[in-house]
C-alpha cells in the first residue's frame, strides 16, 4: 500500500470521490428527505471547496502533475493530470458550485414533498463530478466518459419537472445536440489519436501521445474544426445555440446556474485544451474563424435576449452572448499566437479566461436570483412581476450586482474582462497582415455594440422584475428567500465585486496559465505601477484601477450626502403623479415588451417577428373599441434556417429506411444473409 | 512632400465621404450637390498631383474636370430634374443602412485588392488607390440599388470620377489625349442619357427604370 | 505629488463651478440667436439654489435606487472631472481610467438613471428609460469607434498620452481624426440630450427622453441631477478638446501653465457654445425613429475614420 500524500491531484480526486459517494448518502437517508438535502448539499459544498482549493494550489505551484488509475478497460487505464489550465477551470467550476451548493440547501427545500428530491440530489452530485472529471482527464477515453456523465446527469436534471410536455421536449433537444457534439469531439480525438500513434495502436488515445505528435496541417485542421463544432455545440455558439434557451429555463434554477455558469465553460476548456495544448501549431485563419463566430454569437445572443420576457430565457440567451465574447478572446489569442506575438496572445487569453470566470460568477448569480424570484412568485414571465425590490430587498441587491457586472460597467468584474478584450483588439496594428489589422478594430466596434445592448437588456431585466409596481393580474404573497439562498447569492455578488476591483491580483495568479499555453507573460508589464493599477502591455498605453473608481465614487457620494444633509429639507411621501388622469393602473407601466420595442424596430430584420393587433369593437360605438389585443411572437430564425431542414431531411430518410421494416421474419433473415455475403466478399 | 501626401490623402478621404454621402442621400438635388463637391475635390487633387509630379498636362485635365463635372454636368442635371418635374425623392431597391454596410464592405474589399499595388508602387499617391477603387465600386452599387434613372446616371458619373481618381493616383494621370477623349465621352453620354430620359418620360410618364421591364416580350 | 492633487481639486471645483455658467452661456446665446432677451448667465445657479432649498416629494413606492441615483450621477461626474486632462496632463489620478473607462463610467450613470426612471412605475419613466437605452445602445459603440480611431493613431488609450501625442508639432491634420471628430460631435449631441436628438428645455410629453426619466424628481435630488447634466455637457466638451484640440493644456503643472490653460479653456468653451447653438437653431428635433439615421451617420463617420486611418496613414 503506498502512502497517500496530500497533493492537488489527490485533493481533487477526493472531491470527485466524495461527490460520487453521495449516492450512498442519499440511499441511506432517503427516509428523511429534509435531512438528506441538507447533508447532501453541505457535502457537495465541501467537495466543491476542496476542488477549488486543489485548483488554487495547482495554479500557484504552476507545474503539471499526472497520475494513472488502473480502472476501466484492461490495457486502457484512466489518465489524470492537473496542470495550470485544468487548475484554473477547477477553480472556476469549484467556486460557483460551492456557492450554488449552499444556495441549493434552501432552494431544494421548496421541492420537498412535491417532487422526488432524491433524484435531484443524486444527479446534481453526478453532474458536478462529471464536470470535475472532464477537467482532470488526460486521455480521450476518460475525457469522453466524463463528458457523457456530465451530459447525461444534466439531461435528467433538465427533465426534473417532467410532467410538462415543454420540459420533455427541451430535454430531448438538449440531449440530441449534446450527442451530435459528442460525436464530433469523438471524431476529433479519433483523428488526433490515429495520427499520433497510427491506427493499429491504442496508445495514441492519451493526451500525452497527442501532445508529442506533430500533425500535418490539413489533418490538424480537420481535427480542430470537428472539435470546434463539438465543443461549440456544448458552449452554445450561434448557430448551435438553440438548445440553450429551451433547456436552461426549464431546469431547476440551481441547475440552470450551474449549466449556464460552468457547464458551458467545460466546452471552453475543451477547446483550449485541443487547440493550444494538443495541436499547438495554429494557423491564423482558425483564429479569424473563431473571432467571427464569436462576434456573431455575441450580437445575436444579446439581441434575442433583449426581446425575451421570460427571465430565464433572457439569461440563457445572454449566455450565448458571453460565450461569444469568450470566443472572441480565444480567437484573438490564436491570431496573435500564429503571428508570434506571445505577449499579446497572453493578453487576449487572459481576457478570455477572465471573462469565463466572470461569466460563471455573474451568470450563476443571476440564475440564482431568478430562482429566488421564481421561488417567491412562481412565475417566470417578467411581465407578471414588478416592485419586488420592496418585498425582496436582499435578492434585489444581489441581482442588481449581477446586472451591473454583466453589463460591463465599472467597477464590477464584467468590465475588466471586456476592457482587456478591447485593449487586445486595439493592439491589432502590430499584426503583419494588413487585412487583420483593418478588420480587428471593426470587431471591437461590434463588441462595443454588444456591451451597450447588454446594458439595455439588463436595465430591462432588473427594471421590469424588481422596480415599478406589481404588473400581474393577481398579486401573490411574496416574501424574501431563506438565509442559505441569500448567503449563496451574497458570496457570488461579493466575488463579482472583488474580481472587479482587484484585477491585478487575480491576473498575477492567472499568468502562469497563459504562459503555459502561449509562451507569453503579462505579469512583468501588468504590474509596472503596483497592484492598484492594471496596466497591460505598458502604463502609457492604457491603465485602469477599479479600486480607485470604487473608492472615489463612494467618497464623493459620502461627501455630497453629508453636505446636503447638514440642513436637509423635509421629505414628503405622496402618491404617484398621474398627470390628472386619475385612472392610472399598474397595467399601464412599461413592461418587457414595450421596453424593447424601439430596439425591436431597429433590429427587426434579425428576428422572425409576428406582430398582431386586433381591435374588439364595442356594440354601441364602433369608433371606441372595447379592448385592444396585441400579440407578439418571436421565433429564432436559425430554427427555420438550419434545424427545420435538418429535421425534415432526417424524417424523410427515416421514412425511406422505414420501408425496410416489413414485420416478416423471413425478410429480416434475407437482410442478414445479404449482409453476411457482402462482408465475406469484402474481407476476402 | 509630407504635407502634399497629407493633402492628397485628405482629399481622397473627402472623395470617399462624398461617395458615401451620395449613397445615403434621399433627395436628388442634394445628390447632385454632393456630386458637384466630389468633382471639385477631384479637380483640386489633380492640380496638386500635377504640381508635385511636374506633369503640366494634369493642370489641363484639372480645369477640364472643373468645368465639366463641377459646372456643366450638374447644371444639365439640375435642368433635367426641373424639366422632368418629377418627385424629389430617391427611390431605393435596398434600404439605406444596408447599402451603407455594403459600401463599407466594398471599401475593405478594395483595400484588400490593392494591397499588392501598394507594396510595389513608389508614387506618393499610392495609398489613395484603394479609395479610388472603392469610389468606382460605390458608384456601381448606387446604380444597382437605385430605381430612378437620374440617380443611375449620377452613379455612372461617380464611377467615372473614381476611375479618373485611380488614374491620377497610380500613374499620375493618363495621356492627355485619352483624358480628353474620356471627357468627351462622358459629356456625350450625359447628353444621350438626357435625351433618353425625355423619351422614357414621355413614353411611360415615369423615370422608374423598373418600367423598362415592360419592354420585355410577353412570354 | 501634492501639487498634482491640488490640480485635481482645482479641476473638480472648476468643472462643478463652471458647468452651470457654461449652461447659462449656451442659454444666453440661444436666446440671442432667436432674438429674445436672455436671462443672466448665472441663471442656472439661481435655479439650482432654488431647488436645493425646497422640500422633496417622493412617490410612495420609491425605492432606494430612486434616492441613490442623483448622488451616483453627480459622483460619476466629479470622478470623471478628476481624470480628464482639462487643465493639465500631470494628474496623479489620470491612471485610474483611460478613455474606454470614461465612456463606461458615463454608461454606469446612465444605467442607474434608466433604472430610477423605471422605479416609480409610471408610463413616462419607463418610456424615457426605454428610449434612452435605445439611443445609448447605438451612440455608445459609435463613440467608442471614434475614440478607437484616435487611440489607434496615438498608440494609446490613455488620455494624457493622447493629449501629448496630438499636441506634438509633428502631427498635422489627419483625415481619420477629422472623421472621428465629426462623429464625436454628433454623438456628443446625442449623449448630452441636445437638440436633434432630445430637447433639454421641453416637457412635451411625447418627445421627452431624458426629462421623462427624471419627471418624478424634486428638491435637492432634482438639483443634483440637473447639475450633473450640466457637468456632463461640460465634460464631453472637455473630452473632445482633449482628444482633438488639446492646444494649451499644460503638460507640466506650473502656475503660469495652468493659468494659460485656463484661458485657453475659456476660449474653447465659448467657441463650442457657439457651435452648439448654431446646430440647435439650425436643426429641428428629429422623430425618435429618424434618430437611427442620425446615429448611423455618426457610426459611419467613425468607421470611415478608422478605415482611412489604416488606408491612408
Amino acid at each position: 500500500m503506498t502512502q497517500v500524500t496530500l497533493t492537488p491531484l489527490s485533493l481533487a480526486s477526493f472531491a470527485v470521490i466524495l461527490l460520487i459517494a453521495q449516492t450512498a448518502v442519499v440511499s441511506i437517508l432517503i427516509k428523511n428527505e429534509k435531512l438528506m438535502t441538507t447533508v447532501c448539499f453541505c457535502l457537495s459544498a465541501i467537495a466543491s471547496f476542496a476542488a477549488t482549493a486543489a485548483g488554487v494550489w495547482t495554479v500557484s505551484l504552476g507545474t503539471a502533475r499526472s497520475a494513472i488509475m488502473e480502472l476501466g478497460l484492461p490495457g486502457l487505464p484512466f489518465h489524470l493530470r492537473l496542470d495550470p489550465l485544468s487548475g484554473y477551470f477547477l477553480v472556476l467550476i469549484g467556486l460557483l458550485s460551492f456557492f450554488v451548493s449552499i444556495y441549493s440547501i434552501g432552494y431544494v427545500k421548496g421541492f420537498l414533498g412535491r417532487r422526488p428530491v432524491a433524484r435531484l440530489c443524486v444527479f446534481y452530485n453526478l453532474f458536478l463530478a462529471g464536470m470535475f472529471m472532464v477537467v482532470l482527464a488526460d486521455d480521450a477515453l476518460f475525457f469522453l466518459i466524463s463528458w457523457e456523465t456530465m451530459a447525461a446527469a444534466s439531461y435528467f436534471l433538465v427533465m426534473f419537472e417532467d410532467e410538462q410536455v415543454e420540459n420533455r421536449r427541451a430535454a430531448f433537444l438538449y440531449i440530441v445536440v449534446a450527442h451530435v457534439g459528442a460525436v464530433a469531439i469523438l471524431l476529433a480525438f479519433g483523428v488526433m489519436a490515429g495520427l499520433a500513434a497510427g491506427f493499429d495502436d491504442f496508445s495514441g488515445f492519451t493526451f500525452d501521445a497527442m501532445r508529442q505528435a506533430e500533425f500535418p496541417a490539413e489533418w490538424a485542421t480537420v481535427a480542430f474544426l470537428l472539435a470546434f463544432f463539438g465543443f461549440g455545440a456544448k458552449a452554445g455558439i450561434v448557430p448551435l445555440h438553440v438548445w440553450l434557451p429551451e433547456a436552461h429555463p426549464v431546469a431547476p434554477s440551481n441547475i440552470s446556474a450551474l449549466m449556464s455558469g460552468v457547464m458551458l465553460k467545460t466546452a471552453i476548456y475543451g477547446l483550449l485544451r485541443v487547440a493550444f495544448d494538443l495541436i499547438k501549431n495554429i494557423p491564423w485563419w482558425w483564429g479569424a474563424l473563431v473571432i467571427v463566430i464569436g462576434i456573431i454569437s455575441a450580437l445575436i445572443g444579446i439581441l434575442y435576449a433583449m426581446m425575451e420576457k421570460d427571465i430565464k430565457r433572457l439569461l440563457a440567451y445572454s449566455s450565448v452572448e458571453n460565450i461569444g465574447i469568450i470566443m472572441i478572446g480565444i480567437g484573438m489569442t490564436m491570431v496573435f499566437k500564429a503571428f508570434g506575438q506571445e505577449i499579446l496572445a497572453a493578453l487576449s487569453l487572459i481576457a478570455a479566461l477572465y471573462h469565463a470566470m466572470n461569466h460563471a460568477l455573474f451568470k450563476g448569480l443571476l440564475f440564482m436570483g431568478a430562482g429566488a424570484v421564481l421561488h417567491a412568485t412562481h412565475e417566470r414571465n417578467m411581465e407578471e412581476m414588478g416592485g419586488l425590490i420592496h418585498k425582496m430587498p436582499w435578492t434585489a441587491v444581489f441581482f442588481l450586482v449581477g446586472c451591473i457586472s454583466i453589463s460591463a460597467l465599472p467597477p464590477f468584474n464584467g468590465f475588466v474582462s471586456e476592457w482587456l478584450t478591447f485593449q487586445a483588439f486595439l493592439l491589432s496594428p502590430s499584426l503583419p497582415s494588413p487585412m487583420m489589422k483593418l478588420l480587428m478594430p471593426l470587431g471591437a466596434a461590434l463588441l462595443a455594440l454588444t456591451a451597450a445592448l447588454a446594458a439595455a437588456c439588463f436595465v430591462k431585466a432588473f427594471g421590469v422584475t424588481f422596480l415599478g409596481q406589481w404588473r400581474g393580474h393577481n398579486r401573490p404573497q411574496v416574501h424574501e428567500v431563506c438565509w442559505s439562498m441569500r448567503i449563496g447569492m451574497g458570496m457570488a455578488a461579493l466575488s463579482c465585486l472583488l474580481l472587479g476591483i482587484l484585477p491585478t491580483v487575480f491576473i498575477n495568479c492567472m499568468d502562469v496559465v497563459a504562459e503555459h499555453l502561449t509562451g507569453g507573460k503579462l505579469t512583468t508589464s501588468a504590474n509596472a505601477l503596483g497592484w492598484i493599477w492594471l496596466t497591460p502591455i505598458a502604463p502609457e498605453r492604457a491603465s485602469y484601477s477599479g479600486l480607485v473608481v470604487f473608492l472615489g465614487t463612494i467618497a464623493i457620494y459620502a461627501i455630497v450626502y453629508i453636505i446636503l444633509h447638514v440642513n436637509p429639507g423635509k421629505i414628503h411621501r405622496g402618491p404617484i403623479w398621474d398627470c390628472g388622469f386619475e385612472k392610472l393602473t399598474n397595467r399601464m407601466q412599461y413592461n418587457a415588451t414595450s421596453f424593447s420595442m424601439p430596439l425591436r424596430r431597429i433590429f427587426g430584420f434579425i428576428f422572425n417577428l409576428k406582430e398582431e393587433v386586433r381591435l374588439v369593437p364595442q356594440q354601441a360605438h364602433s369608433a371606441f373599441p372595447k379592448k385592444l389585443i396585441y400579440s407578439l411572437r418571436i421565433r429564432d430564425r436559425f430554427w427555420n434556417w438550419i434545424y427545420k431542414p435538418i429535421a425534415s431531411t432526417s424524417f424523410w430518410i427515416s421514412r425511406k429506411v422505414g420501408r425496410l421494416q416489413q414485420g416478416r421474419i423471413n425478410t429480416y433473415l434475407i437482410y442478414s444473409f445479404i449482409t453476411i455475403i457482402f462482408l465475406l466478399l469484402f474481407v476476402r | 512632400m509630407e504635407t502634399i501626401t497629407q493633402i492628397n490623402s485628405f482629399l481622397a478621404a473627402l472623395v470617399l465621404l462624398t461617395a458615401f454621402g451620395m449613397l445615403s442621400q434621399k433627395r436628388i438635388s442634394s445628390l447632385i450637390h454632393l456630386f458637384t463637391w466630389q468633382g471639385l475635390f477631384l479637380s483640386i487633387n489633380t492640380a496638386i498631383v500635377g504640381y508635385v509630379a511636374g506633369r503640366h498636362h494634369l493642370y489641363i485635365s484639372s480645369i477640364l474636370t472643373l468645368s465639366l463635372k463641377v459646372i456643366l454636368l450638374p447644371y444639365i442635371l439640375h435642368v433635367l430634374i426641373a424639366r422632368l418635374k418629377h418627385r424629389k425623392d430617391v427611390e431605393t431597391v435596398v434600404n439605406i443602412p444596408t447599402t451603407m454596410l455594403i459600401g463599407i464592405v466594398l471599401v475593405i474589399f478594395s483595400y484588400h485588392l490593392t494591397a499588392p499595388v501598394r507594396e510595389l508602387s513608389t508614387f506618393i499617391t499610392r495609398s489613395t488607390l484603394a479609395i479610388a477603387l472603392a469610389t468606382v465600386m460605390i458608384g456601381l452599387l448606387m446604380m444597382i440599388t437605385r430605381r430612378h434613372a437620374v440617380t443611375q446616371i449620377i452613379g455612372f458619373l461617380a464611377m467615372e470620377n473614381g476611375l479618373f481618381f485611380a488614374a491620377t493616383s497610380t500613374t499620375y494621370g493618363m495621356p492627355l489625349v485619352v483624358e480628353l477623349g474620356v471627357a468627351l465621352d462622358v459629356l456625350i453620354a450625359a447628353f444621350i442619357f438626357g435625351m433618353f430620359f425625355f423619351q422614357i418620360h414621355t413614353t411611360f410618364d415615369s423615370l422608374d427604370v423598373d418600367q423598362m421591364a415592360r419592354l420585355k416580350e410577353e412570354s | 505629488m501634492v501639487a498634482g492633487f491640488i490640480i485635481e481639486l482645482l479641476q473638480i471645483t472648476l468643472v462643478i463651478g463652471l458647468a452651470p455658467i457654461f449652461a447659462g452661456w449656451v442659454k444666453m446665446l440661444k436666446c440671442w440667436s432667436q432674438g429674445r432677451s436672455s436671462p443672466s448667465i448665472l441663471q442656472p445657479y439661481r435655479n439650482l439654489l432654488k431647488l436645493f432649498s425646497k422640500d422633496i416629494i417622493l412617490a410612495e413606492n420609491a425605492s432606494w435606487i430612486f434616492r441613490f441615483m442623483p448622488y451616483l450621477v453627480f459622483g460619476t461626474g466629479a470622478m470623471v472631472s478628476a481624470i480628464i486632462p482639462i487643465l493639465s496632463t500631470d494628474l496623479p489620478l489620470s491612471l485610474t481610467a483611460d478613455v474606454i473607462v470614461l465612456v463606461a463610467l458615463f454608461a454606469t450613470a446612465r444605467f442607474f438613471t434608466a433604472l430610477a426612471g423605471m422605479d416609480i412605475g409610471t408610463a413616462f419613466g419607463g418610456m424615457g428609460s426605454s428610449r434612452e437605452m435605445m439611443i445609448a445602445s447605438i451612440a455608445e459603440p459609435a463613440m467608442l469607434m471614434a475614440i478607437f480611431t484616435v487611440s489607434l493613431s496615438c498608440g494609446s488609450t490613455s488620455l494624457a498620452r493622447i493629449v501629448e501625442t496630438i499636441y506634438s508639432p509633428a502631427s498635422v491634420i489627419k483625415p481619420s481624426l477629422v472623421f472621428a471628430f465629426i462623429a464625436f460631435v454628433l454623438i456628443t449631441l446625442a449623449e448630452t440630450g441636445r437638440v436633434p436628438v432630445d430637447n433639454p428645455a421641453t416637457h412635451l410629453e411625447l418627445t421627452m427622453v431624458h426629462e421623462a426619466m427624471i419627471l418624478e424628481y424634486s428638491g435637492r435630488h432634482l438639483a443634483l441631477i440637473e447639475w450633473a447634466g450640466m457637468m456632463k455637457l461640460f465634460l464631453y466638451i472637455s473630452l473632445g478638446v482633449a482628444l482633438f484640440a488639446p492646444m494649451g493644456i499644460a503638460v507640466y503643472a506650473t502656475p503660469a501653465g495652468i493659468s494659460l490653460a485656463f484661458i485657453y479653456l475659456l476660449l474653447k468653451l465659448g467657441f463650442s457654445g457657439i457651435v452648439i447653438v448654431l446646430i440647435e437653431t439650425g436643426f429641428a428635433k428629429m422623430r425618435l425613429f429618424r434618430l437611427t439615421e442620425f446615429l448611423g451617420a455618426a457610426f459611419l463617420m467613425a468607421t470611415l475614420g478608422m478605415l482611412s486611418f489604416f488606408m491612408l496613414e
